[in-house]
This record gives structure tokens, C-alpha cells and sequence, in this order.
């Protein structure tokens, strides 16, 4: 292939490297007015009183906007008012907003309000807020209007519960004469985009909603506010450039719902709400966090014979995508192991908490941490080599998933070679572990993932093509470019499929809802998948219109037409052909006499054969297809004082075909390093009100340069016979094993068994004292 | 960006600026000195600092020398935590501030507004205890010189309208043994859960941290302990333990009894490079 | 309210703007100049996205005054056109969403004329202070080491 597997430079890369890339916070009008929320400042307190006469005083404010007669809002199930009414469920939770000329008059104003809080007992976690006495956060959890498969339960925090249920536990427990089980918690986190969200709304005198927003999900977005809002849909045009980082955490509709309520607030002018760090961290959705607990059991020879597993989702205060996420940590519970029995609930739980968003990996590197831990009690327990116990045990075509889905080598691709890839890759021969002297140990921990994306059954993607007077031609994808390069791939499939010029190949960066056409979101590594094979239906459309053309101005049939070079030719004799430029905007003869016309291409795509999940048993086909995976993290610890500097970080991913080389080693590395920033250090911290105390990169800090281990990548080629060239999803994969090989590496090193992230020194040294 | 409105003043002379804090003061404008002003931003922008009146005293040339001068060692306290880094002419107090915030931040941060900054860490006074240097200030009562360890309790006690302008250290100090270590909640940067210096002079170490307690201290009871001759290292740091200042700190960065876990470590790593409590 | 008309002297050009004296420098070029490469991504010295050059040094610009910066040579990322360090991050892929590149670009420039002959521990030193959430920061060493190499051979 020419151009498909090549470091193509992204399409965008001068704009980035000279600061003329434009971000939603970079477009600016003089007429913008700002809005600056106010936050709840506890995690659960009864609103008694909003008091905004003094704040009405300054100058400069447009108007004050609360809670009341607003509908509720939320994905799944609609329980959260847009602005707290009764009560605030979480710190940082938006109650008011003050619309004003400027930003600082707007927080001047904002600091006046009076609120007057009763405050509630908090929920703090979500095993807490399993049980029976627990304090409620909804009390009218009844009440929501809801999708028809989600189930909540009334009287509890329980927002909605998974269940899986394949085999017959009995027989799987009775087949097993080795057993481990462990619980596993870790809190809420945050995606840490370094361009924080912010969305400006304008409503125009004919009723045309605009939205200028830093989203993953612009076409939501629309179709959201419509629905909750009685607008017309299409008269809500949604707009989004390049966005600085998302990681799942865009895909949540939330500011520009604040947005569009202030510019409806003042007569449909502009304003902005551009999250400050702070308000981005506490207001705005988070990374989910986890109470886990799993049991294994497996035969002498280390076979997995059962499995139960009860995940506790803390989907915070609403549950908005938790729910989604609380079904897709069901459906691959089990990790990618073939277990034939399987016994799963996955409650999405709520807390006082921000609430979730997805992260990229969507439940499965939270739900890794846990199996995979687990997994290596096992190896530890049947003395076997942990590398091994997951080859012997590793998911194949032929096995069935937790919901019963029976694999195909295309649909799951080859496990057992990552795995035998990485023992090449990190040395497993070498044992994982090395002494450097009496302190210093070089310690290995390995495990595995695999992910479906579970998207909605009817997600769907378009691709329009048009062309230039030169015969260029102009890509436009509903796909946001959030960073991935995902529309410079599009345009090497593209320059692929018709043999020329990936420079003549001109991608549409930005998105805007009225002329872009849908992409469903940018999430789920689904965008080339997607947008990749509606491109190629594009591609097909558009060749066949220069095909008609061709052969007339050619005096040939269609059947001995080929495309390459921007030309149309015959096969048997290529000099006989004629120029796209010369066709794609019909052909004038010598006399003036013209045929043909404007070439336009379109093409897309649906997800086929997926299905809703049995309420019941879990049956049913949740995803496309599997990505599956393999990891190795090499840490140095120090044993006496419980430090640890990451040395090698390692993942062989089943990737199908690269597209292009350094991009794809950009995503797996980036998500590995994301991976690791979140399992070394990352963590939200509260108070016994519930409240944020590391709502700052100051306290809250991602990896930095410098802290990063060496990065190993290779990948396995299986194709995926359903993908554009047989691509398999690979943004989020590097992240999914991290926690859990840092994990077993870590464990293994201080001998002890690690439960919790983020796994710092600290946590290592309670664990030992027994103080966990 | 701060919400308020304030003047803002760049007096050329500390006799200029001390007039101007005081007229300030008397139209009720609350001034504050600022040097690097990161921490006035900072803190300024989430309410945790108001003022009516900014008073700049970066410009101030006698803020900005670095000159030896009869044995002593004066460095301006509006010199830039980089800036002092480059010329390098305090070995242990490049060491130690090279890790405070960032490189980037470090070019604007102040030593004057490290030391005397609300962000309790002040990890650049470290040193400074450690070498019992000369505090300078200026204020309505003119040039007033304090050694540290009279004037540096927790805080510097400035009186209302002084700041500080400038350090002298005897050069002494400058070329005795020192570590300096700081140990943060994970990896490598970041706040300090942790900072220990240490120098040896006359035979005995002398140690300040910062970190362990909502302020930076030196401690002659600790010292006394570790310089004791009888006993092992194990034995002098237990006892040194027991004469640390409370509270100590329990948040996010680490609890209090971790932070005891850590300090004991890094007394053993003193003691590795310093050798403490040993006859020679 | 405060203002200050001042002159700025950014990219080369002189500049004559109002602002109040709490304006940021970064509020101050952003909004009042247009120039929005510099970005927010804290206003608290924490990120490095709004990094940029003030007498040649990196600064972030969320923590100067624009007050501040009278007198001062400031240069922003638009004042870089074609410089070794902005090549070597699109070969190496240095960056994916790019919103934190302009602050690494800012401070990598800095470092080699400043520092011509860092070695590893003064680039992790200068680059700590940004944070890259996108990249695995190897592709940004990679970039890095290229142009201080390339600087070092012209
Ligand atoms: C990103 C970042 C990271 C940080 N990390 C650390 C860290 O790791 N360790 C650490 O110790 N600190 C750290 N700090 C805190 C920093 O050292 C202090 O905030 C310091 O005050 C900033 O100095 P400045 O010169 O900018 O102070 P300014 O903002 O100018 O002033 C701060 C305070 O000091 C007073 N002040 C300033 N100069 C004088 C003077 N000459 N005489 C009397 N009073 C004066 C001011 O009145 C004001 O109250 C960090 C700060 C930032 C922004
Ligand atoms: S915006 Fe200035 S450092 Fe983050
Ligand atoms: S490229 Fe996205 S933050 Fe660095």
C-alpha cells in the first residue's frame, strides 16, 4: 500500500506548532458576555434559600439565572436539573448563574448571592451507598423519565443494575479446587484536558440556536437540547474546532446547556461559560471511580472455571453516562479470559460526588485493575508463572463472551500472540524480578485487557465528499478532531482507495451540525472504524460518477476504467484518460457543449447486529468487535522507603493494520502515559463534606516530563475483516492495562497485595502496616 | 486575572515604597508589598488575598545584588529563584530551590516572596536558618538587621510596612558539607510532603524542614539530639523524633504518620552523607 | 477601576493597550491583542500552556501582570516563524490535540539559546513545567534532543 501505514504529518500540524490553531475559547466577539457560575460549596445540603438582590446590584450583570422551571436533564435518565434546585448533590455543582458584561463582574456578582444550605449527611462511597441505611441522594428515583433498559431502584441509590448471568455458578465452583477473591476501590479522578471545557450560545432574532463548544459530541448536543428544551432541532447548529484534549471527558453535555440558558436569560445574546480550572475539575463530569470485588475459581492446572464479580460504580450525583459505563464494565467483566461460568452485577451507584463522564477505555482499565489483580493472587496461589496463567487461560474464536457472544478470529483477533510477544518485548525470560543492590529492586507486572465498545445500536456515520476545480478533493467527517489524527487518517484511507495525493486530500478540521455530516460521537477508538468505512462507501460513490463520465468522454465501458493520479484512464492503455479536473465539475467539449456535473460523494454507515442486553441474564451482542491486548510495566523500588521511579512500560495491542505509523504509536503511548498518570497518582481527595480538596494542577498532577518510563509498542495484525483496511480501535487500549501491570509489578515488589490506587508510596506503606 | 481593582505602584527606592505603603495604609487601601507577584495572582484570583493598593518592589536595585561584601554573602530578596540559580553562589540554597514549583515559575518567584509568602512550604528559608543569616528590612523605621533565628519564628515577623530587601550570609557557610532532599507524595514534582536540609559546621549538623509542619522550622532540640555522641543513628533519630514541633501536617499531600515514616528515612539519609553525632 | 494605558513591546512591535492592573499578561494578549496562541489552561502556573518569552526566558503569562511587562521583551508563539524547534515537533509528532504545544514550543525555544548544551537532567528540569496530557512526553524528548542537536551542528 502507498499511503496507508505511513507517518503522514497530521493535516493540522503548522496551525499547532505556531499558534494558529483556533480552540473554542480562542474565538472571540467583542459582544461575548460571560457567565460565571456559582458552585455548591458541599457534597449534600438542602437549598433553603437563593438570594440574589445584592448580586442583581452591580453593574454590568444581564441577568441571574436559578434552578427552578427547568426540566430535568441526563442521558439514560433524565435526574439532573441543569442548576440545583432543592438541594445540591455534589461540591462544585452549578446552582446559579450570573450572565454579565465581563468576567470579573459576573464573579463579583456571583460572590453576592446569598444561599442558605441545610447540610445532609454525605454519601462518600459507593459501597456506602449500597448499603441498606445509607443515606439517599434521589429521594424520587421512581420518578425520572428513563430509557426502557435502564433499572433503577427506587428507595436505594442503586441507578441502575447489570446483570450477567452465563453457566451455572454451582458447577463452576464445583469444578474448581483453587479459589482467590479480593476488593478493590479506588475513588473519582479527572480527564485533566489541558484546554478546559468552555461553550458559548447565541440565539439569533429568527430563532436559530448557535453553539460554539469544545465537545466530543457536537451532534448530541443538538439532539439534546431539542429534546430537553422543546427546540426545533434544526434550528440548534452546533460548532466545534479543534478541541485540546477530551478523553471521554467531552462527551457529556453540559456547559452548552448552561450556555444556552444564559443566552435565552438576555434576549439570545452571546455568552460564553469557560470552566476555569476549578469549576472544570468539581462541576464538570469526572473520571469514574470503583468498588470492586471478585472471585475466582480454577482448576489445578489453572484453568478458570468460574467467576463472580459484583462492580459498585461511583457514578456520583447523576447518572448521566455512568449508566452506560456500568453496562460496558458488565459486558467484558470477565477480562479476556474464556470463563464458562460467570456470575456479574454491575450497579451504577450514586454518591455525593461529581458525577461521570466516560474515560477513555470506557470501565475497562478500572475493571482490569480488579480482574487483574485478582488474577495474579491466582498465580500466586497455584505458583504459577502469571504470564502463563493468562496464555492458558486467554479469550479465542470459538469461546463466548460474559453475554454470550461467540467470537470469530475477526471479531476478537489473537491474544496468546500478544501475549507471547510481550514476553519477548520486556524480557520475561530475564524473571520479573532483579535485584540492583539491598534497596533497589527492578520488579515486572504483567496482565491483559480487551474492550468492546458498547455504542449505541444505531450510531451512525457520514462522510461527504466534494471536489476542487484542480481535482482535489474536500473530506468532510463528522469525527472531531480531539487530537487522535483521526482526520488525517481518514484522508490516507481516502488517498488509499483512489491512488493519489494524500496533499490533494483537504480535511474539513472543524464541525458544524447543519453542513458536516453526522458522526455519532468521537468516542469509543470508533471514529475510523466508523467514519472510516462510510468514507470508503463515499469513495466508491464517487468513483463510480467519474467512472460514468469518464467513459463517455473516453468512448469506453465503465468495466476497463481504472482511477489513480487524479485521472481516469483505460486499463489496457493508461494514456488514453482524462483528468478529474476535467470531469468533476462535468465536461465541456471543444464546442462548448458540456455533460455531467458537480461530483458529489457520499457515503455511510451503521453499526450491524447489535443488540439491548437481557435484563436478566446479560444476553446479547453489546459491540462490534474486541480489541485484545497485552501489558508489562518495570518498575525500580526502593525497599526501604516504599519509592518507586517506572522504568519500562510495555503493551503489545492486537491493532488489525497500521494506518499510520507514529500517529498510532502516539495514541498507544499517550494512553499508556495517561494510564499510568492515573494508577501512580491520580485521585480526587475529600473531605467529611464531600468536598474537593485537589481541585488544582497544583495538587491534582498529571504526569509530568520526565517521570515517564521507557515505552515499548508492537502490535499483532489480525484484520478486522469489517473495518476500512481492517482496522481495529486502538485510541484507548494502551491505558486499559496499566493500573492493574503497575499493580502487579508494585505487589510483587513490596510483598503485598495493592487494592487501591493511586498506588503512591504511601498507599504501599499502609498497606504494609496494615492500616488500609 | 483578579476580580478586584487596585492600584499598582513600582517605587524606584525602599524609602519610596515604604511611603507609599504608608499613605496607602492610611487611606485604608490594606497595600501589600509584592515582589514576584505569583502568589498575589495566584491566591488573589480564588478571594484568598485582597488588596487596594499593589506595591511592586521588584525595582528596588538593592533587591537585585548578588555581592560578597566583608565575609558576607548579600543576595537581594527580589532576586528570581533562577536568578539565583544561575550565579550560584549559595551551593545549598541552589540545591534547595532548584526544586521549589517549577523551572518556568522559578523565573518568577521571588526568594523575598518564597520566604515570606502565605503558601506555608518557604523552602528557600531552609538554607538560610541553617546559615544563620542576616535578615535586612526595610520599613517606617528605616534599615533594620536581624539575624534569622530571632525574626524567623514559623513566619518572618515583619512588622506592619517593613519587607524584607535583603540576605546576608557569612561565607563561612557557603562552602560547608550540606544535603538538601525533598520528598514529594509521588515521582518528582510537585509540593513538598517532605523537605530536609542539612549542614555540617563545627562538627555538628544542623537541620531544617519544611513540609512536616504547617511551616518551616529548625529545631536545636532535634539538633541537639542527632549531634549526641552516645547512642546509635537509629537511636539519635528516634530521639530527634520525639522533639519534632506539632502539628503535623495530615492532607492531601500525605498523613501525618507517613510523614513521620518519611522524616525517619531521610534523618538515615542525612546521616549517610553527614555523618552526625560522631567523634571525629 | 484601575486602568494603566502601557506600552508592550511583543513580537517586536510596540503595543499601546489599557488594561487594569489585575489583568494577566496572558488576558492581556489573548483578548486585547488577538494573539491566542498562548492558552489557558490553569491561570495558575501550574499547566505551562500559556508560556511565553519575556526577555528570552520562559515565562508563563498567567502569572505576570501586564503591568509587568512594560519595558520588557515579550515574544509569543506567533513571533516564532520556522525555528528548528517548531520542525522538529512536527517530525516527531510532539503533540496530538496541540493545545499544550505552543507552551512547550515557548519553553524548548528558550532552552536552546539558553541552554545549548542541556543535558538530560536540565531538559527535564526546564520541561517539568508544562504538562502534555496527549503525548507519552517521549515524542516530545525525541523533538527536543533533535533540535538541540541540529542547533549545536549550525
Ligand atoms: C506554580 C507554583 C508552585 C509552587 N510550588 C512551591 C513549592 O514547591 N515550594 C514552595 O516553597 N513554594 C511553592 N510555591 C509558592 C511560592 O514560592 C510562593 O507563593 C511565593 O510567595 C511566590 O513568590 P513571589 O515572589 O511571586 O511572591 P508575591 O506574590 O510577590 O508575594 C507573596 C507574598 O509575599 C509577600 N512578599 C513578597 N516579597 C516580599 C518581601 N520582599 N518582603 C516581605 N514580604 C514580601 C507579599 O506581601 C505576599 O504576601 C509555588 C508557587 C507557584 C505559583
Ligand atoms: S495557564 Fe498559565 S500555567 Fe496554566
Ligand atoms: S498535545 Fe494535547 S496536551 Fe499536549
Amino acid at each position: 500500500m502507498e499511503v496507508i501505514g505511513k507517518s503522514v504529518i497530521r493535516k493540522e500540524a503548522q496551525d499547532k506548532v505556531t499558534g494558529q490553531a483556533q480552540y473554542t475559547h480562542d474565538y472571540h466577539t467583542s459582544k461575548k458576555l460571560s457567565g460565571r457560575v456559582v458552585l455548591s460549596p458541599y457534597g449534600h445540603a438542602r437549598i433553603l434559600s437563593i438570594d440574589t438582590t445584592d448580586a442583581r446590584k452591580v453593574p454590568g450583570v444581564r441577568a441571574i439565572i436559578t434552578g427552578e422551571q427547568l426540566p430535568l436533564t441526563g442521558e439514560s435518565m433524565r435526574d439532573r436539573p441543569p442548576l440545583a434546585t432543592d438541594k445540591v448533590r455534589y461540591h462544585g455543582e452549578a446552582v446559579a448563574i450570573v450572565v454579565a458584561d465581563t468576567p470579573n463582574q459576573g464573579d463579583l456578582a456571583a460572590s453576592l448571592i446569598q444561599i442558605q444550605y441545610e447540610v445532609l449527611p454525605v454519601v462518600h462511597t459507593p459501597t456506602q451507598a449500597f448499603q441498606q441505611n445509607s443515606p439517599l441522594v434521589h429521594e424520587h428515583l421512581g420518578e425520572y423519565e428513563r430509557e426502557k433498559d435502564v433499572y433503577p431502584v427506587p428507595g436505594t441509590n442503586i441507578a441502575h443494575h447489570v446483570k450477567i448471568r452465563k453457566g451455572n455458578m454451582e458447577k463452576g465452583w464445583g469444578e474448581s479446587s483453587v479459589t482467590v477473591e479480593g476488593d478493590y476501590s479506588f475513588s473519582p479522578s479527572d480527564h485533566a484536558a489541558m484546554e478546559t471545557r468552555s461553550s458559548t450560545a447565541e440565539i439569533t432574532p429568527d430563532g436559530t440556536i448557535k453553539i460554539i463548544t469544545s465537545s466530543q459530541a457536537p451532534f448530541m448536543v443538538k439532539q439534546l437540547i431539542a429534546s430537553y428544551f422543546d427546540e426545533d432541532i434544526g434550528k440548534i447548529v452546533v460548532d466545534t474546532p479543534l478541541v485540546g484534549g477530551a478523553y471521554g471527558g467531552k462527551a457529556s453535555v453540559q456547559l452548552e446547556i448552561l450556555a444556552y440558558l444564559s443566552s435565552r436569560a438576555v434576549g439570545g445574546r452571546a455568552v460564553e461559560i469557560f470552566n476555569e480550572r476549578e469549576q472544570d475539575m468539581m462541576m464538570s463530569p469526572s473520571h469514574i471511580g470503583l468498588d470492586a470485588k471478585i472471585k475466582i475459581g480454577a482448576d489445578h492446572s489453572g484453568v478458570i472455571k468460574a467467576m463472580e464479580i459484583q462492580f459498585l460504580w461511583d457514578g456520583g450525583a447523576y447518572s448521566d453516562k455512568a449508566i452506560d459505563l456500568t453496562r460496558a464494565g458488565a459486558v467484558d467483566c470477565t477480562g479476556p479470559y474464556k470463563v464458562d461460568h460467570v456470575w456479574c452485577d454491575s450497579y451504577c451507584m450514586y454518591t455525593n460526588h461529581t458525577y461521570a463522564a466516560p474515560f477513555r477505555g470506557f470501565s475497562h482499565s478500572e475493571l482490569s485493575f480488579a480482574v487483574e489483580r485478582t488474577l495474579d493472587l491466582l498465580a500466586k496461589k497455584l505458583n504459577m508463572d502469571p504470564l502463563e496463567l493468562r496464555e492458558r487461560n486467554a479469550i479465542q474464536p470459538g469461546h463466548t463472551t460474559p453475554t454470550r457472544v461467540l467470537l470469530n478470529q475477526s471479531n476478537v483477533g489473537n491474544l496468546q500472540e500478544c501475549i507471547s510477544k510481550l514476553r519477548t518485548l520486556i524480557r520475561w525470560e530475564e524473571g520479573p524480578v532483579r535485584e540492583i543492590n539491598e534497596r533497589l529492586v527492578r520488579v515486572k507486572g504483567v496482565s491483559c485487557s480487551w474492550k468492546t465498545s458498547t455504542i449505541d445500536s444505531n450510531a451512525p456515520s457520514g462522510v461527504i465528499l466534494t471536489f476542487n476545480r484542480d481535482g482535489s478533493i474536500n473530506l468532510m467527517s463528522g469525527v472531531v478532531e480531539i487530537g487522535t489524527g483521526t482526520k488525517t487518517v481518514l484522508a490516507q484511507i481516502l488517498a488509499e482507495k483512489l491512488k493519489m495525493d494524500v496533499d490533494k486530500i483537504h480535511v474539513r478540521m472543524t464541525v458544524d451540525t447543519q453542513t458536516t455530516p453526522e458522526h455519532w460521537k468521537t468516542v469509543a477508538s470508533r471514529g475510523i472504524y466508523m467514519a472510516g468505512r462510510a468514507l470508503l462507501e463515499a469513495a466508491d460513490d464517487v468513483i463510480a460518477q467519474l467512472k460514468e463520465i469518464a467513459s463517455i468522454v473516453l468512448r469506453a465501458p465503465i468495466e476497463d476504467l481504472e482511477v489513480a493520479h487524479m485521472k481516469v484512464f483505460t486499463r489496457d492503455d493508461p494514456r488514453i484518460s482524462v483528468d478529474f479536473k476535467d470531469i468533476c465539475y462535468g465536461y465541456q467539449y471543444p464546442n462548448g457543449n458540456s455533460i455531467g456535473g458537480q461530483i458529489i460523494g457520499r457515503g455511510n454507515f451503521i453499526l450491524r447486529h447489535l443488540s439491548h442486553l437481557d435484563p436478566e441474564t446479560g444476553e446479547g451482542n453489546p459491540g462490534p468487535e474486541w480489541t485484545v491486548a497485552a501489558y508489562g510495566v518495570e518498575v525500580e523500588f526502593d525497599r526501604r522507603d516504599l519509592t518507586y521511579r517506572l522504568i519500562k512500560a510495555a503493551s503489545v495491542i492486537d491493532i488489525g493494520i497500521v494506518l499510520n505509523e507514529k500517529a498510532a504509536l502516539g495514541q498507544v503511548m499517550g494512553a499508556m502515559s495517561m494510564g499510568l498518570s492515573f494508577a501512580g497518582r491520580e485521585t480526587f481527595y475529600y473531605d467529611e463534606f464531600g468536598r474537593v480538596l485537589n481541585p488544582q494542577l497544583r495538587t491534582y498532577r498529571p504526569i509530568r516530563y520526565g517521570e515517564n518510563p521507557e515505552y515499548l509498542v508492537d502490535f499483532v495484525y489480525t484484520p478486522d475483516l469489517q473495518a476500512a483496511y481492517g482496522a481495529r480501535g486502538v485510541g484507548e487500549h494502551g491505558l486499559l492495562g496499566m493500573p492493574s501491570a503497575l499493580g502487579n509489578a508494585l505487589s510483587l515488589a513490596a510483598n503485598v497485595s495493592l487494592h487501591h490506587l493511586p498506588l503512591t508510596p504511601e498507599l504501599i506503606w499502609k498497606t504494609k502496616a496494615g492500616n488500609v | 486575572m483578579l476580580p478586584f481593582s487596585f492600584e499598582y505602584e513600582r517605587p524606584k527606592s525602599f524609602q519610596e515604597a515604604v511611603t507609599r505603603f504608608q499613605q496607602a495604609d492610611q487611606s485604608g487601601k490594606e497595600p501589600m508589598y509584592i515582589s514576584g507577584a505569583t502568589e498575589f495572582l495566584t491566591l488573589g484570583r480564588i478571594n484568598q488575598v485582597y488588596t487596594e493598593a499593589a506595591i511592586d518592589v521588584k525595582g528596588i536595585p538593592e533587591g537585585k545584588v548578588i555581592q560578597f561584601d566583608q565575609g558576607y554573602l548579600v543576595l537581594g530578596a527580589n532576586l528570581t529563584l533562577t536568578e539565583l540559580e544561575e550565579a550560584n553562589v549559595f551551593p545549598l540554597l541552589t540545591s534547595t530551590s532548584k526544586q521549589i514549583a517549577d523551572h518556568t515559575a522559578r523565573g518568577k518567584i521571588t526568594l523575598g516572596g518564597n520566604i515570606c509568602g502565605q503558601i506555608f512550604y518557604r523552602e528557600a528559608v531552609l538554607p538560610l536558618l541553617l546559615a544563620d543569616s542576616q535578615m535586612v528590612m526595610v520599613g517606617p523605621e528605616g534599615v533594620k538587621v536581624k539575624p534569622i533565628n530571632e525574626i524567623f519564628y514559623e513566619r518572618l515577623l515583619l512588622q506592619k510596612g517593613e519587607f524584607l530587601i535583603q540576605v546576608a550570609t557569612d561565607t563561612r557557610y557557603l562552602h560547608a558539607p550540606f544535603i538538601s532532599i525533598k520528598r514529594r507524595q509521588q515521582w518528582d514534582t510537585g509540593y513538598p510532603l517532605i523537605t530536609i536540609a542539612a549542614l555540617k559546621i563545627d562538627r555538628k549538623v544542623r537541620v531544617a524542614i519544611s513540609g512536616l509542619c504547617p511551616f518551616p522550622f529548625r529545631s536545636n532540640e532535634m539538633e541537639d539530639a542527632l549531634n549526641n555522641l552516645e547512642g546509635s543513628p537509629q537511636e539519635k533519630i528516634q530521639n530527634a523524633l520525639a522533639s519534632i514541633p506539632s502539628p503535623i501536617l495530615d492532607d492531601v499531600e500525605g498523613s501525618s504518620e507517613y510523614r513521620l515514616f518519611v522524616l525517619q528515612n531521610l534523618l538515615l539519609d542525612v546521616y549517610e552523607a553527614l555523618k552526625f553525632g560522631e567523634r571525629e | 477601576m484601575k486602568l494603566h494605558t502601557i506600552q508592550l513591546k511583543i513580537n517586536d512591535e510596540q503595543q499601546t493597550v489599557t488594561v487594569r492592573s489585575g489583568d494577566t499578561l496572558l488576558y492581556t494578549i489573548r483578548k486585547q491583542l488577538g494573539l491566542t496562541g498562548a492558552k489557558p489552561g490553569c491561570l495558575n502556573g501550574d499547566c505551562g500552556a500559556c508560556t511565553i518569552h519575556v526577555d528570552g526566558w520562559p515565562m508563563k503569562s498567567c502569572l505576570m501582570m501586564a503591568v509587568e511587562g512594560e519595558g520588557k521583551q515579550i515574544t509569543t508563539i506567533e513571533g516564532l516563524k520556522d525555528t528548528p524547534i517548531q520542525q522538529a515537533f512536527v517530525q516527531h509528532f510532539a503533540f496530538q490535540c496541540g493545545y499544550c504545544t505552543p507552551g512547550f514550543i515557548m519553553n524548548g525555544h528558550s532552552l536552546l539559546q539558553k541552554k545549548p548544551d542541556a543535558d538530560d537532567s536540565t531538559i527535564k528540569e526546564w520541561l517539568e513545567s508544562n504538562i502534555c496530557r496527549c503525548t507519552s512526553y517521549s515524542e516530545i524528548e525525541k523533538a527536543i534532543k533533535f533540535a538541540l542537536e541540529k542547533n549545536k551542528s549550525s
